[in-house]
């Protein structure tokens, strides 16, 4: 059961990030888990349940994107994904391959998070024009 | 600190969320706060430091890992007094010091931690373990972690190497019922050799189970009581000191 140790390290993290940013609230948190991470779903979720009673984190959904394994094929000479980790070799060509690029990631991705209570708008400056418009905002994920 | 950036929610962006937001002038907003940090940070960066600290010394630190049972503080026991190089324990339980004292009779400083309920041995109980140790004093620092397949898995301790233990006594598959803990590994020692033949254990079909999961990981064949001995895993752990410490070895 170390999903309990794993748990709080997480949530540890997390509110560290929200309370950085300026949350008063997180809504969900993004964990990318590879297949070789060692961390059992189930007894994670259960820990997390625990873990985030109090926090900033409370009553939020922890949000898992599973990774597979994917080693490299110095015969393909390309990467490529095991459906299983209980078998090393390259699915393409059968050569046994110990070099892993993905799957062991156990990472906070990013959190969705409530901000604290917004300043009130700026006084109008009479052009009749909303004050407090959000910025524009630069893509914020790779792909 | 964390690296952190903050960008608004899309969902919240644009003129159509404006009217919502400016009539509940305090509601809150929704942001996406980017981490894109490992959870076990923490243990990690720790563990680098010991890790650091530990070649500074100049001592092999050898994290060993299996299920309970399976003759770790055994081998332990023998390789104290078979090796000719300055070694010490640092060894897990959740509970007693019964470990500690088998492994102090060999004369090698030995020191317990007490996990009490945590399955696995974590990088600040490490550190806090070596406290007033002298480490330039020492060749090769032994961990013996808690006996568990699963869990110490996923900690850093600093080490150089992690060896993981499979005894005749458990099934031939165990690798492929722990993949991670295999798979971490820098070689696995197969234990109690010397009951292979009344157990009937079928060494070819564990080798395969190792070699699914760990290509290539290195196979030692040891017992603490008669053939084969232990001058294999002996052999490879003074390689391995000599490979970690061109200038001493």
């Amino acid at each position: 059961m170390h999903e309990l140790s794993i748990a709080t390290s997480l949530v540890a993290s997390a509110e560290e990030a929200a309370r950085a940013a300026g949350a008063r609230r997180v809504l969900r948190v993004h964990l990318r888990l590879g297949a070789l991470s060692g961390v059992v779903r189930h007894a994670l979720d259960f820990a997390y349940a625990m873990v985030i009673e109090g926090t900033l984190l409370e009553g939020s959904e922890l949000v898992v994107q599973e990774l597979p394994v994917v080693v490299y094929c110095a015969t393909c000479e390309a990467e490529q994904t095991l459906p299983t980790i209980t078998c090393f070799r390259c699915p393409t060509c059968d050569t046994p391959t110990p070099d892993v690029r993905q799957g062991r990631e156990m990472e906070i991705d990013h959190l969705d998070a409530e901000l604290s209570e917004s300043p009130p708008p700026p006084p109008s400056s009479g052009d009749g024009q909303r004050g407090h418009r959000p910025m524009p905002v630069p893509p914020w994920r790779r792909g | 600190m964390a690296n952190v950036a903050i960008a608004p929610c899309p969902s919240l962006r644009g003129d159509a969320a404006e009217p919502l937001l400016s009539l509940f002038s305090t509601m809150s907003q929704a942001r996406i706060i980017e981490v894109r940090q490992k959870v076990l940070r923490k243990n990690d960066t720790l563990a680098a430091r010991l890790r650091q600290r530990y070649q500074e010394a100049g001592v092999l630190v050898v994290n060993l890992v299996s299920s309970p049972g399976s003759g770790k503080t055994a081998l332990l026991e023998e390789t104290l007094q078979a090796l000719p190089l300055r070694t010490a324990v640092i060894v897990g339980d959740l509970a007693t010091e019964n470990d500690a004292t088998r492994l102090a009779r060999t004369g090698a400083p030995v020191r317990q931690i007490a996990t009490g309920t945590t399955c696995h041995l974590e990088a600040d109980m490490v550190e806090a373990a070596l406290e007033g140790w002298d480490l330039q004093a020492l060749d090769i620092l032994f961990i013996e972690n808690v006996g568990n397949l699963v869990c110490p898995a996923s900690w850093d301790l600093g080490e150089a190497v992690r060896v993981v233990l499979l005894s005749t006594t458990e099934g031939e598959d165990k690798p492929l019922k722990y993949p991670t803990i295999f798979n971490t590994a820098d070689a696995a020692v197969l234990t109690k050799m010397d009951l292979a033949e009344i157990l009937g254990f079928d060494r070819a079909a564990a080798v395969s189970s190792i070699e699914a999961v760990r290509p290539g990981l290195p196979l030692l064949d040891t017992s603490v009581r008669g053939a084969p001995g232990l001058d294999a895993w002996l052999a490879w752990l003074t390689a391995q000191y000599a490979t970690h410490h061109p200038v001493s070895a």
